[in-house]
């Protein structure tokens, strides 16, 4: 890791460079943890996991502000851990309790947060790149200074809804920020089998929207960069375009054999992992003390057990409510 | 309160600019709305008056721009959405039926989007099959949304605002041969019911039901019935999701007969869907088969006799009538 960006960027101390260890930390432990219960058949569903790619939604979720608004993929709980939606709810969803963040309505992929203004958890690849443009002409036609972040993979690159998307966003001058989380994989294809043009912030360049490429899995780079992107879209209303080039280390779903890509790749890209090279750099650094890490460990593994159990003691919705939630319960006027 | 003459195009323009003048949430987006007018030109003359922030001439995306209809929706403004023709609404469809109608099913009731989604049905104007269907049927298929079908022109006046009140979803379908037709309506007419069916016409020997644009050659084969000494009583369902049970069942437990005149084609449609309830709830009031009028199992033609022939039209209607009564 280079040397921490200074001015305008993230400061980075010793209690921050602890706080985004223990966010990563977080959402790696809570995943292990999940990809444990599904071969417990506790969870159930597709499950995507996000391990190799915390850096990203740590380092987006950190500069955004608490009314700004999140939409993200079926790759989600990484961002909704540090988006801040207790992970008691988000595992209660994980089981399909009532007591989760969606009430056992969406599992894995479709966790939703009004009071965090997450947006889901959206499994149709692309499918949210739209919605992240009306939620911000909203706050736009209502003059309000918010921004809607929008997370997707490099895979949404081919979708017809990204382009559209895109487009719409300068061509009106929103406040988006694209988050393209581009792990090189859409599903089992490789990146350069699907695309023509592979760096794809270029593609956002073609549309006149501010773009960069960032290291994915160094969490202050990305911090830095999102700051200075989500500073511009304040500024300018105008959207802007992060290309985070990270890497997955587990399969796409617990139902992936792999074989699209050797482990030898997997392993050497591990070596890059985002937790790894926070902690050797803040080690090499002295940022981190002897110590720190295991209590960092011990809080997290206590707050996925208080997780699990919360989950564990949810209770299922009765069968008398299935048909709830499909129109709004209030009366019409 | 006295009736002026208007167009079904005008009573839409008339409602959507009430909403706009009423609520400041309300603005209308789609292709060719602003500059142009509006293909069917219902919006001609609202960019002048509202401005372009709120009459949003929109690229050719319709699913960018519908999906966008359902962000602005979730963030607190009250969206009417334009789609040209139904046909383009498919490449909307992942939008609409992906997310606008499941939002808040997966939410578990947090977010709901009250989206108003606008577009035009049917054939008639012999543009043959990418701009003549009439998938109304499709989308009343799909829970989570509420699919309207305004076939007088006090309904095309008064659905838009109740519509916009609705905290789901709500498509609404305009025949697009509907546009030009004109009538008196009362001068305040406003907002409508858009929960009930509304029977247009009383009789009690053969239950006529249909919606939208056939509407009108439902209540002409009527007249015809009439003549021939045969009573029908005509139903305009107005709203194809959810559908009013009870006025069709109580409509068809008077005459023992019905017969169901949908655009829409016969195979998987909403008649299908409305001949089967009458089967589950009133089989036992019923003296014939429920008979149905529909669109031939062709792409709608280009040639105007081919495309007449194809969709619903007053003789059909009056044989499959007359055939309820073994006449």
């Amino acid at each position: 890791m280079t040397e921490p960006p200074s001015g305008t960027h993230p400061r980075v101390s010793r209690e921050h460079v602890l706080h985004l260890l223990a966010q990563m930390i977080r959402i790696r432990r809570f995943e292990e943890k999940c990809a444990e219960l599904y071969t417990q058949e506790k969870i159930r569903g597709f499950l995507h996991l996000y391990i190799g790619e915390e850096a990203v939604a740590t380092g987006v979720m950190e500069a955004l502000a608490p009314d700004d608004a999140v939409v993200a993929t079926y790759r989600e709980h990484g961002h909704a851990i540090v988006r801040g939606i207790p992970m008691t709810k988000i595992m209660a969803e994980m089981y399909g309790k009532q007591e989760g963040c969606s009430h056992g309505r969406g599992g894995s992929m479709h966790i939703f947060d009004a009071g965090t203004r997450f947006y889901g958890g959206n499994a149709i690849v692309g499918g949210g790149l739209p919605l992240a443009i009306g939620l911000a002409l909203a706050d736009k036609m209502q003059k309000r200074r918010r921004v809607t972040a929008c997370f997707f993979g490099e895979g949404a690159a081919a979708e017809g809804e990204f382009h559209e998307s895109l487009n719409l966003a300068a061509l009106w001058k929103l406040p988006v920020l694209f988050v393209c989380e581009n792990n090189r994989y859409a599903m089992g294809t490789a990146l350069d089998r699907s695309e023509s043009e592979t760096d794809i912030h270029r593609k956002a360049e073609s549309y006149r929207i501010a773009s960069q490429a960032v290291d994915g899995m160094n969490v202050v780079d990305v911090e830095a960069a999102a700051r200075q992107a989500l500073a511009a879209v304040r500024e300018t209303g105008a959207p802007h375009f992060l290309e985070c080039r990270t890497y997955r280390f587990r399969a796409h779903s617990m139902f992936d054999a792999q074989l699209y890509r050797d482990k030898a790749e997997v392993e050497a890209m591990r070596e890059h992992g985002p937790i790894k090279r926070l902690t050797e750099w803040a080690e090499a650094t002295h940022f981190i003390h002897a110590g720190d890490l295991e209590r960092v460990e011990a809080q997290v593994a206590e707050e996925v057990d208080t997780a699990v159990a919360f989950a564990e003691a949810g209770t299922w919705e009765p069968l008398e409510t299935l048909t709830r939630h499909v129109m709004a319960e209030e009366a019409r006027p | 309160m006295s009736a002026v003459e208007t167009t079904y195009r005008e009573a839409v323009r008339a409602a959507i600019r009430e909403a706009m003048l009423k609520d400041e949430r309300v603005f209308l987006m789609g292709e060719d709305v602003g500059r142009y007018g509006g293909c069917y030109a219902v919006s001609m003359g609202l960019l002048e008056e509202f401005g372009e922030e709120r009459i949003r001439d929109t690229p050719l995306s319709e699913s960018a721009f519908t999906g966008a209809g359902i962000g602005a929706a979730m963030g607190g403004m009250r969206p009417i959405v334009e789609v040209m023709t139904v046909n383009f609404s498919l490449l909307a469809l992942d939008q609409i039926m992906n997310t606008a109608a499941t939002v808040r099913h997966m939410s578990g009731g947090q977010f709901g989007v009250p989206v108003v989604i606008r577009m035009a049905t049917g054939a008639g104007k012999q543009l043959a099959a990418q701009h003549s269907h009439s998938l109304e049927g499709w989308f009343a298929h799909i829970p989570g949304i509420r699919v309207l079908a305004p076939a007088t022109l006090e309904d095309a006046r008064g659905m838009l605002w109740t519509a916009l009140e609705d905290p789901d979803p709500v498509l609404i379908f305009e025949n697009a041969l509907l546009y030009n037709m004109k009538g008196q309506m009362a001068a305040d007419a406003g907002p409508v019911d858009i929960d009930k069916a509304a029977v247009r016409r009383a009789g009690d020997q053969v239950t006529l039901i249909t919606y939208g644009g056939s509407l009108f050659k439902t209540l002409e084969a009527a007249e015809a019935l009439a003549k021939d000494g045969v009573a029908a009583e005509v139903i305009d369902l107005r709203t194809l999701r959810p559908l009013d049970d009870a006025t069709i069942m109580a409509s068809v437990r008077k005459t023992r007969r019905a017969v169901v005149v949908d655009e829409g084609w016969r195979s998987g449609s909403l008649s299908a869907e409305i001949s089967a309830r009458i089967t589950e709830q009133a089989f036992w009031d019923l003296d014939a088969p429920v008979g149905r009028v529909c669109s031939a199992e062709v792409p709608i033609p280009y040639a105007k006799h081919l495309e007449a022939a194809a969709i619903p039209q007053v003789p059909g209607i009056v044989q499959a009538a007359r055939e309820t009564l073994g006449r």
